[in-house]
């Protein structure tokens, strides 16, 4: 079901031209700008995919182009990434078969695209890396393999904290629009639906391989590469935990927020971290009731001001309660939530049933870190970052002389940080390749010092010893 | 280990919650003019309340310091209720025997002046009906957040955060 009307989203603008794709030969209309998992999902079609032995349904999980469960043969090419890819008119959407579709002549000749510095991912890190890499006097050439750029940010419909001039009190959808703008007034060369899928080295130059439009092949050669390609959300174990209707947090948001999809009636959410809370207050805003949020901490992870805004609303927050197990026919129907003890052993007898048609995990995510551990960077598993991370210095330089990282691939943060990180990172590039003049370094010093001024409180205290980590490791 | 604070456990903050951690305006004050009240208790790096202050009486040496009101300063204007990025701030005003809470709305459909909605409690449970006297839409509002102003009965000054809008 698609959502008209919303208090901070219009979606009606969006929706001009009206397209026609076929499922299963079955016609299927859906709006130009539409990814085909969105288009499907208003249609009523939850299952997108199979397991390959047991046939289990599976539905949209990550929505952002990271996992597997909505791969789908779209006119005849395999395991395409329905998630992120746009739909066209006449286009033909069937079941996975993983097959080899027919050779074509395209591979042999990849188009190469040159730059000083090759940024891949557009979200909020990216972006100022590739601003701040151009500002400071480099060529830069930007990859995403989402349709459309902003990263996250463009599905983040509340405010932001920090400093006004670190875009505080703006919302993300917003700060995604003048950060595409910043990039288009300095006609930064952009691929989107580009995925990167590996990184190689030539002499002097590193090659990032890309697919474009799951078609074509591009090599984006450059003397300096920033991998900012985020994160993904992390999935816990619990009976029927991939049924469909089970989602991470941030596909939810993406099929509500960037999509106007409304994801379901009634709503459970796993995991009362900001992700968790910011996602109720989204949910409620879209018309979608939610019954409960569990978290197995005895407290409330994220910031109590994102608690108290729904629990105004009325949704309870049950801290040391988790799930137990998803129940329905294909989908999910109801969630069985328990009480858990000190252990985080379930307490028998506290087991209650909730009549839910979605459930959210946000439980947190991990960084993506596929393309650095290809390109050979060393990685160490620091959990205060999120998990495995790749070693780099202060100027976010990884062991790979030349490959720089900034924003959740370097440790799980925030957008704002992600800002702080981008901006020295590219700026970083454009110093090491002597593009950059020395009075470039204040800027990095100044964006250092912005970073440690956020991190200093409470919430950035677990950051800074992950960091020291790191940099002990460097 | 520190102790975990209630209002961490469940979610909401009771009235003595915070009045132990930022001080509670006098009876004077609140009848006066209406007076900006953070329930913002946890160190976060956040700072728009203090930087829109016309009169510099949001209290923060630090980003991450917690935002106290200095209530003798604060003119009522209502900026900090409409930038707060986690909607933490209101205004709380005593006239006769009624008081008049400014709260951020950020759901469809905005009450019109006028409308009779009904008053949702911390927990979001209804404690009452009260009367929209005013709305700064959202246009209008300087943090793209709408605010309105609800007129509820004195005693449930410091229990009313939140409205229900209910259409036939």
């Amino acid at each position: 079901m698609r959502i008209t009307d919303h208090p901070i989203l219009d979606f009606k603008k969006k929706r001009t031209r009206k397209v026609t794709i076929y499922y299963n030969g079955k016609p299927i209309e859906a709006y130009e700008g539409e990814t085909i998992a969105a288009a499907l999902h208003a249609a009523g079609v939850r299952t997108l995919n199979y397991s390959r032995i047991k046939k289990r349904a599976r539905g949209l999980f990550c929505a952002i182009g990271k996992c597997s469960s909505c791969l789908m043969t779209v006119n005849g090419i395999p395991n395409v990434r329905t998630c992120i890819t746009l739909v066209e008119d006449g286009m033909k959407i069937e079941e996975n078969k993983p097959v080899l579709p027919p050779a074509n002549s395209n591979g042999s000749k990849a188009k190469t695209v040159k730059g000083d510095i090759i940024v891949i991912g557009g979200g909020p890190a990216g972006l100022m890396a590739a601003i701040s890499a151009h500002d400071a006097g480099a060529k830069v050439v930007l990859i995403d393999e989402n349709p459309i750029l902003g990263g996250q940010l463009v599905k983040q419909t509340h405010k932001f904290f920090g400093k006004r001039e670190q875009f505080a009190g703006i919302r993300g959808i917003k700060i995604a629009q003048i950060l595409e703008e910043e990039i288009r007034k300095r006609n930064i060369e952009t691929f989107l639906e580009t995925s990167a899928v590996g990184i190689f080295q030539e002499g002097n130059e590193k090659i990032v391989v890309g697919v474009r439009k799951e078609k074509e092949l591009i090599e984006f050669r450059g003397k300096a590469i920033i991998v900012a390609t985020g994160a993904m959300e992390r999935a816990i174990p619990f009976e029927n935990n991939d049924l469909p209707g089970i989602y991470g947090a941030g596909a939810i948001q993406t099929l509500m927020n960037t999509y106007g999809i409304k994801p379901g009636e009634k709503a459970l959410i796993v995991g009362a971290g900001n992700v968790g809370l910011i996602l109720a207050y989204q949910l409620l805003q879209a018309g979608v009731k939610v019954e409960a949020i569990v978290e197995a901490m005895p407290k409330i992870g994220g910031y109590f001001v994102h608690a108290a805004k729904v629990r105004r609303l009325g949704v309870p927050i049950l801290t040391r309660h988790t799930i137990l197990r998803a129940e329905g026919n294909g989908k999910v129907e109801r969630a069985v939530i328990v009480e858990i003890d000190e252990n985080w052993n379930p307490i028998p007898g506290t087991e209650k049933v909730l009549d839910v048609d979605l459930i959210a995990i946000a439980v947190g995510l991990r960084p993506s870190i596929e393309l650095l551990q290809q390109a050979g960077c060393q990685i160490r598993y620091i959990r205060e970052l999120g998990g495995h991370v790749a070693v780099r210095d202060e100027w976010m330089e990884t062991t790979v002389r030349g490959i720089f990282v900034a924003g959740d691939t370097a440790g799980i943060e925030e957008a704002t940080t992600a800002m702080l990180e981008g901006r020295i990172a590219g700026v970083a590039a454009a110093l090491r390749l002597g593009i950059a003049d020395e009075s470039w370094v204040r800027e990095i010093t100044k964006t250092q010092k912005e970073l440690e001024e956020f991190r200093s409180g409470p919430f950035g205290k677990h950051i800074v010893e992950g960091i020291k980590k790191l940099l002990e490791g460097s | 280990m520190m102790e975990i604070p209630n209002y961490l456990r469940r979610g909401y903050i009771t009235p003595d919650e915070l009045f132990s951690i930022i001080p509670r305006p006098s009876e004077e004050r609140l009848r006066k003019r209406p007076v900006a009240i953070p329930e913002c208790p946890q160190q976060i790096p956040c700072t728009p309340c203090k930087e829109i202050c016309p009169v510099n009486a949001v209290m923060m040496d630090h980003p991450n310091d917690i935002p106290k009101v200095d209530y003798e300063k604060c003119i009522g204007c209502s900026l900090c209720v409409q930038v707060c990025p986690g909607l933490a701030f209101f205004m709380i005003h005593y006239v006769g025997d009624k008081a008049r809470i400014t709260m951020p709305y950020e759901l469809l459909p905005l009450p019109e002046k006028g409308e009779e909605v009904i008053l949702l409690n911390r927990v979001g449970e209804e404690v009452g009906k009260g009367k929209v006297l005013a709305i700064v839409p959202r246009e209008k509002s300087k943090g793209d957040t709408p605010i309105i102003t609800v007129e509820v009965p004195i005693e449930l000054a410091w229990e009313v955060r939140a409205i229900k809008v209910v259409r036939k």
